[in-house]
Parts: C-alpha cells; sequence; structure tokens
C-alpha cells in the first residue's frame, strides 16, 4: 500500500555549507544532493556558493567547477557536455533536464536545487541507477527486424517521406528525463515502460523498413507496459531535446485501435 | 513502491528477465477504448437527462411514469446507467492499478468495484423498467 513518509534512513538532513571566495561578487547557491551509501548516512543537501564570474554559463559548468575546486567527492554522470549523451540528467530547479543544457541564468528561486532523476534508486549523490530502464528498452528490441534481405547492392530503400516519420524520434538520447518525470513511471515503473522506452518503441514501428511490427504491437500490447500512460504528458513537458513522446504513445495506442476496428 | 531490485527469491534473474516479466497480457485496448466511448457517449445523455429532469422536476409521479413509459425515454435512461456505471467501473479500475500494489489488496479491491458498480446499475435498471412498465 501507499506509504506517506520516507524509511528512516532516507529521510533528508541539513548538510554543509561550501562558502564563496571572498570578494566574489555575482554568488550563486547551488543545493545539492548528496548520498554516499559507504558512509552510511541519510542523504543531505550541501550548499555550494559558486561566483558566476569564475564558472561557465550551464549548470554542468557549476558542477564541474565544485569537483574541480570545492568539493572532489562530488559524484555525477557527464561525458559530452553539449546534450548529445545523455549522461548529465538530473532534476534541477525542479525539472528534469540535462546539466549541460540548463543555463544557471534559466533558474529561479535564491538557490538552485539538484537532484538525482526522481525515483530511481540512487547509487551516489546524482547518479540514480538505470539498470531497469536500460534493460526495458533492450526488452522491446530496439533494432531493425527485417525478413526481407536487404538488396546484394546496396542498403534498404527507404522514400523521404517514410524517413520523415522517423524525425523527432531518432533524436531522442536515452537520458531518460522523461520516464523519470512520469508519475505512472513512478508506482508502476517496474511493469510500465515509461515514455523514453514507448517512445523508442514506436521509432521501430513507425521504420518503413521494418517487418516485425504486428510482433512489436503484441508485446505492447499489456495494460501494464503500455496502458498505464494516461496522458500526463510530463514527458513532453520536460524532454530536454524537445522531443515528444507522448505524441508516439499515442501513435501507439492508435495503431492497436487500428488492427482491431 | 517500483523497485526492479526488489524480488522475493530469484535473486540472480537477470535484469531484462526482470523487465520482461510475464510478457504482454495481450489486452488492454479494449478497456482504453472502452473508456473514451463511454465518455464520449456520456455527453449527450447527460445533457440531454438533466435538461429532462429539470423540466420533470415539478410534475407529479403519474406524468413523470407517463413519460417513461415512452421506450426511446426507458431505452436512453437504461443506456445512461449502463454507460455510466461501466465508466465508472472502467475509472476506477485504473485509479485501483495505478495505486494499489500489494497483489490480494488490488484484486479484491477490483473485484468490489465491478460488483459494487454492477449490483448499482443493476438496482437503477430495475427501478428505470418498474417506473416505466408499472407506472
Amino acid at each position: 500500500m501507499a506509504k506517506f513518509s520516507l524509511p528512516a534512513n532516507s529521510k533528508m538532513v541539513p548538510g554543509v555549507t561550501h562558502k564563496a571566495p571572498a570578494g566574489a561578487k555575482r554568488v550563486r547557491n547551488f543545493k545539492i544532493y548528496r548520498w554516499n551509501p559507504d558512509d552510511g548516512k541519510n542523504p543531505q543537501l550541501d550548499n555550494f556558493e559558486i561566483d558566476l564570474d569564475a564558472c561557465g554559463p550551464m549548470v554542468l559548468d557549476a558542477l564541474i567547477k565544485i569537483k574541480n575546486e570545492v568539493d572532489p567527492s562530488l559524484t555525477f554522470r557527464r561525458s559530452c557536455r553539449e546534450g548529445i549523451c545523455g549522461s548529465c540528467a538530473m532534476n534541477i530547479d525542479g525539472g528534469n533536464t540535462l546539466a549541460c543544457l540548463k543555463p544557471i541564468e534559466e533558474c529561479g528561486g535564491d538557490a538552485i536545487k539538484i537532484t538525482p532523476l526522481p525515483h530511481m534508486p540512487v547509487l551516489k549523490d546524482l547518479i540514480p541507477d538505470l539498470s531497469h530502464a536500460y534493460a526495458q528498452l533492450r526488452s522491446i528490441e530496439p533494432w531493425m527486424q527485417s525478413d526481407t534481405p536487404p538488396p546484394p547492392d546496396g542498403e534498404r530503400m527507404q522514400s523521404k517521406e517514410e524517413r520523415a516519420k522517423l524525425d523527432g524520434m531518432w533524436e531522442c538520447i536515452l537520458c531518460f528525463c522523461c520516464s523519470t518525470a512520469c508519475p505512472s513511471y513512478w508506482w508502476n515503473g517496474d511493469r510500465y515502460l515509461g515514455p523514453a522506452v514507448l517512445l523508442a518503441a514506436y521509432r521501430w514501428i513507425a521504420d518503413s523498413r521494418d517487418e516485425a511490427t504486428g510482433a512489436r504491437l503484441d508485446a505492447l500490447e499489456d495494460p501494464f507496459k503500455l496502458y498505464r500512460c494516461h496522458t500526463i504528458m510530463n514527458c513532453t513537458e520536460t524532454c530536454p531535446k524537445g522531443l515528444n513522446p507522448a505524441k508516439a504513445i499515442a501513435e501507439i495506442k492508435h495503431l492497436m485501435l487500428e488492427r482491431q476496428v | 513502491m517500483a523497485n526492479p531490485n526488489k524480488v522475493d527469491v530469484a535473486v540472480m534473474r537477470s535484469m531484462l528477465s526482470r523487465a520482461r516479466g510475464l510478457g504482454a497480457a495481450k489486452s488492454g485496448t479494449a478497456h482504453w477504448w472502452g473508456q473514451r466511448v463511454t465518455a464520449l457517449a456520456l455527453i449527450p445523455l447527460a445533457v440531454w437527462f438533466v435538461a429532462t429532469i429539470i423540466q420533470l422536476s415539478h410534475q407529479p409521479r403519474a406524468a413523470v411514469a407517463l413519460w417513461m413509459a415512452s421506450p426511446i425515454h426507458a431505452a436512453l435512461l437504461l443506456a445512461l446507467l449502463a454507460a455510466m456505471f461501466h465508466h465508472m467501473q472502467l475509472g476506477l479500475a485504473v485509479v485501483i492499478e495505478d495505486y494499489v500494489h500489494a497483489n490480494r489488496t488490488r484484486v479484491g479491491s477490483l473485484l468490489l468495484v465491478k460488483a459494487a458498480t454492477g449490483l448499482l446499475f443493476l438496482a437503477s435498471a430495475i427501478s428505470v423498467v418498474r417506473l416505466a412498465v408499472a407506472g
């Protein structure tokens, strides 16, 4: 049944404050979720005062500055710093997004609160355990399945119109901002596939070269895997790449109906 | 709670196996479609019902019974009841599936909702038929 409070060892406790260097003019507070599986302590929110005059424009710049100059134990994923790898997905200022694409200027409030992607097991600090989400992605078999062999002299052909159907889906970088913003995924993520994986599923359903459409729909036709989507739209609202997973899910539901009537 | 790492016995089970779970139930479309169809049907039925009730509100029982003796009026009333209680059952089932995770409580409450809405429909349908037939 529903639990109305966190377990005792999950309750947030006040953290430490790291002051900005003396003489800093443009100081911004970053309140960052800290949890270390090894020290046995409760999670805490540490406050880092950052001089914006000595920091890059994005939230990721601030995180890297903190790790380099203030607290090297701060743990987070990052790689490309330009919104294509999906590593630095986290909850910033109340919304899931990529730290590398989120300008510090755009964050409101006195302090910028940064926490891991919601409702996933936390490995350390800002790093969520995405193993289950990745396994769900694998379960929808996100690769081309075709019985017709490709032509011997070249690649499989696709018209421009057919290719255009994949726009808005191939751009997904699997950061899982959308799935972890979805209440249905929070409550039933063990069975509900979530918007990121359903977008990936529809990307292959919509691909004119793929011949497994029926089997793909069969594998999704389930009250939990697909129909936990209640069109809440948090996925589309939060996508840092501006994609529309909710529309992809609606298209899947539409096809489910179309093959019955 | 959606914790994929919480397993009962098979702690060595692969993540892919857990994600695939018991496979697709091959259902859900009828439920989803039914919710939308009943919702659409309820719009004209509810407007018609409210408008009619306002007209009949100060009439004596005999006049109401006479109005209900018309097969069209009785049929529309029964359609309203069927759509309404079916819609209610479908919607409450979704709420239970969303929020109730203990298996026994879930199955129990789903059955309870089905029974309650079914009985409410039967009781109100019998009232309509009795008024329409016996006056």
